[in-house]
């Protein structure tokens, strides 16, 4: 919201500087995102005479004595061609800044340094200046448009600031206003809150006006009003387009509006003053002598101002005349009733159009405007009537048209007035914390115009009618009270009156924490990626078409086809990491994530989702094996106190030769294995990537996180290592298995060496164990472990054709 | 005789002692004058019975010299040769100390759950439970039960996914305060840490990112205790000397509702590039609970009062560790990643 210090200034007797009221402003709720000093590039620039202009021959350019009064006198070359003799103009002088154009007189492009110069080898002191140069347009300033020499008044004093005169000793405030004060989106809104916070009086504009005009046989009827709560129209005859006064064109110009005509200024005057959209109809377009709000038919077509077409249904609301939509309402007028150069008859219109209404239309339409964007954020009733009332105002005050009687009103609640409140002290003090002195109370609320009286622990107030934001409780009452008290007043305290809480994390939580940290000292790092993904990374993992990855859930309005997809699997973010990691340098990396993946139990969604927790994993780069990477979930396990088994696997996307189930307790848990290398080569990456991802919630409940002990055994372990030869297609499990089941003594069996040769035989493999015996009760000899080992090689023989090598 | 094979035998040893290049060449020719059975010195004992007796002590006597003598020569030789053989081998073992250790480099947890495990610790311990809620919700819980209805302006402040016609990425994690409510009675203390969703996506603003929200319900709560418990916490994690300050805000399940700014913690409060020259830094939304939210939940606001805060938690991250991009907590780049070791 943009309010210029000089418009305030009409409202409010602002007697501190700029800076200060923006600290001010701040702290009543009010943030100014940028204070905005007009004349801020612009210094050194006073107001000269011309005292003498002589032409240098065969140029356009003038040498002139400039008398800038106590500034002295100065000879100025000037190419311009509105230079004359006793003219007053705006003098740069050396050492002055200025803006610079470019040759089209128009463009800014940059802000210069005036210098002593030659032009034409004769001596300058100084610049004489457009209007650009120094920073106004013909809104700002009259003249200030013309590309030549700003001709400033004949009784401009000699010599002062130039500033002053062309008002750019001004300021505009860009205030962030949040989304419960709609009523400041207003210069009068900020400028209650501006008399409220220095405590002075708010001078209301004038809303009175003559009604001269004559009357009219026009009716309006509203057949919406769930979307249209209040409409008032007016009429106004003997219209006289024209331009408006420098005074209005220089404030709609600074709040980024564009000067029209007299009429089309007063609406917008009206939006930015009061915040309440205006717009005119002109009386010779509306057939049938009739408006009517109501909602489109479906396929009915409009053309807007900017000469837009839009096809429409029942979801707009429309203002028709007699027989056609003249405005799409609240957020454009229609083509087919603007006002013209030859208008004379105007209706105006003030309403209150819902906002969630403006705000689908506009969003449908791809339509909107400053109107539109102000109905959004939420209009009063109240300021209907005061829109309406000052436009008429204004339109006497610039005596462009004659008001008539006739005027039509159509609401719901025909009266508007301030409603009471009643709150206890007692209970607001309670909601702060704090005791805030009854006369503050009064003080405080009085400034902001709730009128209030205290009576013993009562606090009656009246509300404002702008105010909808407060809804009739202590806590409204306490936060504007606390507002402009100062927060600085609230004393901290420690939850002195609450329960004592016995906090902290959960069990399931605590174990996160743990699987994070182990996943760490193995070298991985936590990652943590969008919960959605592309449907092409579906694609890159070769996903089939009625894979359940592909019943992903879509947004409805992603950012873009690569963000519209929940995640189904977090395998893609892993891959598409490493990816991303391989194309920048790094070759080599781990990480792992723990998040949740969507599955839905029906398209569209009707009942919450599932979310599943995952743990993904992966490594990268050349030093990484199947093996190294196994180190991870083992580490799990190790760490968790439980045993994973590995079984050849398949997964589409991963190497069929590296591709593991994993389980425990005889349950799939996930899958493990390296990237397949035609996925490598599409994704044009060389390192080894390896990819894992478990089932979270299956797995975690698995976890032993009580810690149990087992008396340490009384003998000591004996140690042998077994050479095996076996076929190929034997697994190391398998044999592991095998020799545990043959011997209830051996507490671990560990591999340490896989090897082949011709002497072992093809199609064989020589795989060297080291068994742990554990005894039990007594200290175990050598011949009894020899007897033991013979147990457990008879059996690998005779069932799995396993020999010592 | 005798004494020609024991000059022999010392011209010999004499002869070669000192070219051996190793102790165990050097024993092995210790060894054939020495050795107990085929020792030189060791046979010339055994020809001790060809000797008349009466000569016997004399011989005894002569060839006990010569293997003491041996014996003392060969020690002697011996230790010289070890601490040679010592030495070379104490060079031949020398390393660079200065070459890269040998280790399992530790990897480390992303910079949101450092932030988070850090407020988590900080308000466990003051009696808050975690709560972690769904990341698709309900309109309902995330909107309309935050007082926050279909036409409500407030909508407009955030951006929010849709999924379907009712469901929706939470845009805040306050979702989950309706969730924990409807189902607990006070006295409540709840932090609950999630990814939110919104739809912004420049370079400070990522669609998703992470929230903590806190919430305190109970009798008698107010608006000075929940300054208390922020100054606390600021204290905790930005440091002792940091002070807070609120300001007015609005939120539409807070009222009053407020802003807090922490004193920064770069420059004491002069005003740096850090805080932009204000010597504040905006940290989180906080405020008293909005009657109608507890109405809401089925709980009675003339009877209990409670406030909630919110913060985002790259935003702490990046003021922490001064990250620069919020992007880059979600790329897993390597050489990011390393720098968060904790």
């Amino acid at each position: 919201m943009l309010a210029p210090l000089s418009w305030l200034k009409e409202y409010v007797d602002i007697d501190v500087p700029a800076k200060e009221l923006e600290r001010l402003l701040f702290s009543v709720g009010f943030e100014v995102e940028e204070l905005i000093e007009l004349g801020k590039d612009i210094s050194g620039v006073v107001v000269g005479e011309v005292k003498t202009c002589e032409l240098i021959p065969d140029t356009h350019i003038h040498i002139c004595s400039v008398d800038c009064g106590d500034k002295g006198t100065f000879q100025i070359c000037c190419g311009a061609d509105n230079v004359e003799v006793g003219g007053r103009y705006p003098v740069a002088l050396v050492g002055a800044t200025v803006y610079a154009t470019a040759k089209d007189h128009v463009t800014i492009e940059g802000v210069m340094t005036i210098k002593k110069g030659k032009l034409r080898g004769v001596d300058s002191e100084g610049m004489l200046c457009s209007g650009v140069e120094i920073g106004v347009n013909e809104d700002m300033y009259e003249g200030g448009g013309y590309c030549g020499l700003l001709v400033l008044p004949k009784d401009a004093p000699l010599g002062a600031d130039v500033k002053n005169i062309v008002g750019l000793d001004d300021y505009i405030f860009d205030i962030a206003i949040t989304a419960n004060r709609p009523d400041c989106q207003s210069i009068i809104g900020i400028a209650r809150e501006v008399a409220a916070v220095l405590k002075k009086e708010f001078r209301m504009p004038a809303l009175d006006y003559k009604t001269d005009g004559k009357p009219i046989d026009f009716n309006i009827t509203v057949d919406a009003p769930d979307l249209c709560p209040r409409y008032i129209g007016h009429y106004v005859s003997d219209i006289e387009i024209g331009k408006s006064p420098a005074w209005m064109r220089r404030r709609l110009s600074m709040v980024g509006i564009n000067s029209i005509s007299n009429v089309v200024d007063i609406t917008n005057y009206v939006l930015k003053e009061f915040g309440q959209p205006m717009h005119a109809f002109d009386l010779a377009d509306l057939q049938n002598s009739e408006i009517v709000v109501r909602r489109a038919n479906k396929g009915e077509k409009i053309v807007t101002l900017d000469e837009k077409e839009f096809e429409l249904n029942e979801n707009n609301l429309v203002i028709c005349d007699g027989k056609r939509p003249v405005a799409l309402a609240g957020i454009m007028g229609g083509l087919n009733s603007e006002i013209k150069d030859t208008t004379k008859d105007v209706i105006f219109e003030a309403a209150k159009f819902a906002r969630d209404n403006v705000r689908k239309t506009s969003r449908a339409l791809g339509q909107s405007s400053d109107s539109s964007s102000r109905f959004e954020k939420g209009v009063d009733e109240y300021s209907t009537q005061c829109g309406m009332a000052r436009a008429l105002h204004l339109i006497c005050e610039l005596g462009c048209g004659k008001v008539s009687p006739w005027h039509m009103e159509i609401a719901e609640k025909a009266e508007i007035t301030p409603t009471q409140l009643k709150v206890s002290v007692e209970k607001m003090n309670g909601v702060l914390g704090i005791k805030v002195p009854d006369d503050e109370i009064v003080r405080h609320l009085c400034a902001l115009g709730f009128e209030p009286k205290i009576d013993g622990d009562t606090l009656c107030v009246m509300v404002p009618p702008y105010r909808e934001d407060i809804d009739g409780h202590v806590q409204d009452i306490a936060e504007e009270v606390i507002r402009s008290y100062g927060y600085d007043n609230i004393v901290p305290t420690f939850l002195e009156s609450a329960k004592v809480t016995c906090g902290g994390l959960t069990a399931e939580q605590k174990t996160q924490n743990r699987v994070k940290k182990t996943l760490c000292s193995q070298g991985y790092y936590e990652s943590m990626f969008y919960s959605f993904f592309s449907p092409k990374d579906l694609d890159m993992l070769r996903f089939a078409e009625d894979a359940k990855e592909r019943k992903a859930i879509r947004i409805m309005n992603p950012i873009s086809e690569d963000l519209s997809l929940m995640r189904t699997t977090l395998a893609p973010s892993m891959v598409n990491a490493a990816v991303r990691n391989l194309r920048r340098g790094n070759t080599a990396g781990r990480f792992f994530e723990i998040a949740s993946i969507f599955e839905a139990e029906s398209l569209p969604l009707t009942s919450y989702p599932r979310e599943h927790k995952m743990l993904s994993i992966s490594a990268f780069g050349d030093n990484e094996t199947f093996f190294t990477f196994k180190g991870a979930t083992e580490s799990l396990a190790k760490e968790f106190g439980i045993k994973f088994s590995y079984e050849k696997g398949e997964k589409q996307y991963l190497h069929p030769g590296m591709t593991a189930k994993i389980l425990c307790d005889g349950e799939e848990i996930g899958y493990m294995g390296r990237l397949a290398h035609d996925i490598c080569d599409e994704l044009a990456i060389e390192k080894p990537v390896f990819v894992a991802e478990l089932d979270y919630e299956k797995l975690s409940p698995k976890f032993i996180t009580n810690i149990s002990y087992t008396p340490l055994p009384k003998f000591a372990c004996e140690v042998r290592d077994l050479a095996l030869v076996m076929d190929e297609a034997v697994t190391c499990h398998a044999v592991e298995d095998a020799i545990l089941s043959a011997c209830k003594f051996v507490t671990e069996v560990s591999l340490f060496d896989v090897y082949r040769s011709e002497q072992i035989g093809k199609g064989k493999k020589s795989m060297a164990f080291k068994l742990v015996f554990t005894p039990d009760d007594h200290e175990f000899t050598g011949e009894e472990i020899d007897g033991y080992v013979n147990r457990i090689l008879k059996k690998l023989s005779y069932t799995m054709q396993i020999e010592l090598r | 005789m005798m004494q020609e094979k024991i000059r022999e035998i010392r011209e010999e040893i004499e002869a070669k002692i000192d070219s051996f290049d190793s102790s165990r060449a050097l024993y092995e020719f210790r060894k054939t004058f020495l050795d107990p059975k085929d020792g030189k010195i060791s046979q010339l004992m055994k020809g001790m019975r060809d000797i008349p007796k009466e000569d016997r002590p004399a011989f005894g006597k002569i060839v006990n010299e010569i293997k003491e003598w041996a014996a003392a020569r060969f020690d002697e030789t011996d230790a010289k040769m070890k601490l040679i053989e010592l030495d070379q081998k104490n060079k031949a073992e020398a390393v660079d100390v200065t070459m890269p250790a040998e280790m399992q480099n530790a990897g480390a947890l992303h910079p949101d759950t450092l932030i988070c495990n850090e407020l988590i610790e900080i308000f466990a311990g003051m009696g808050f439970e975690v709560f972690e809620g769904a990341e698709i919700e309900n309109d309902y819980y995330n909107f309309t039960a935050l007082n926050t209805p279909k036409d409500h302006p407030a909508r407009d402040m955030q951006d929010t996914f849709y999924v379907s016609e009712d469901f929706l990425l939470r845009t805040q994690t306050s979702a989950g305060q309706i969730h924990v409510m409807e189902n607990k009675k006070p006295p409540i203390k709840i932090l609950s840490p999630g990814k939110v969703f919104r739809s912004d996506d420049d370079a400070t603003h990522s669609p998703m990112f992470s929230q903590m929200e806190g919430l305190v319900v109970d009798k008698g709560i107010t608006l000075c205790d929940l300054k208390g418990m922020l100054d606390t916490f600021s204290k905790q994690i930005f440091g002792e000397d940091v002070v807070t300050r609120l300001r007015p805000s609005y939120f539409p399940f807070t009222e009053p509702s407020v802003e807090v700014d922490v004193s920064c913690f770069e420059c004491g409060g002069k005003g740096c590039k850090l805080c932009k020259g204000t010597g504040w830094i905006e940290v989180l939304g906080a405020g008293v609970v909005n009657r109608h939210v507890l109405e809401n939940c089925g709980i009675d606001p003339d009877e209990y009062s409670g406030f909630a805060f919110g913060m985002g938690v790259e935003r702490i991250a990046m003021l922490k560790y001064g990250i620069n991009n919020i992007k880059t907590l979600f790329e897993s780049d390597v050489r990011f990643a390393k720098q968060f070791k904790s």
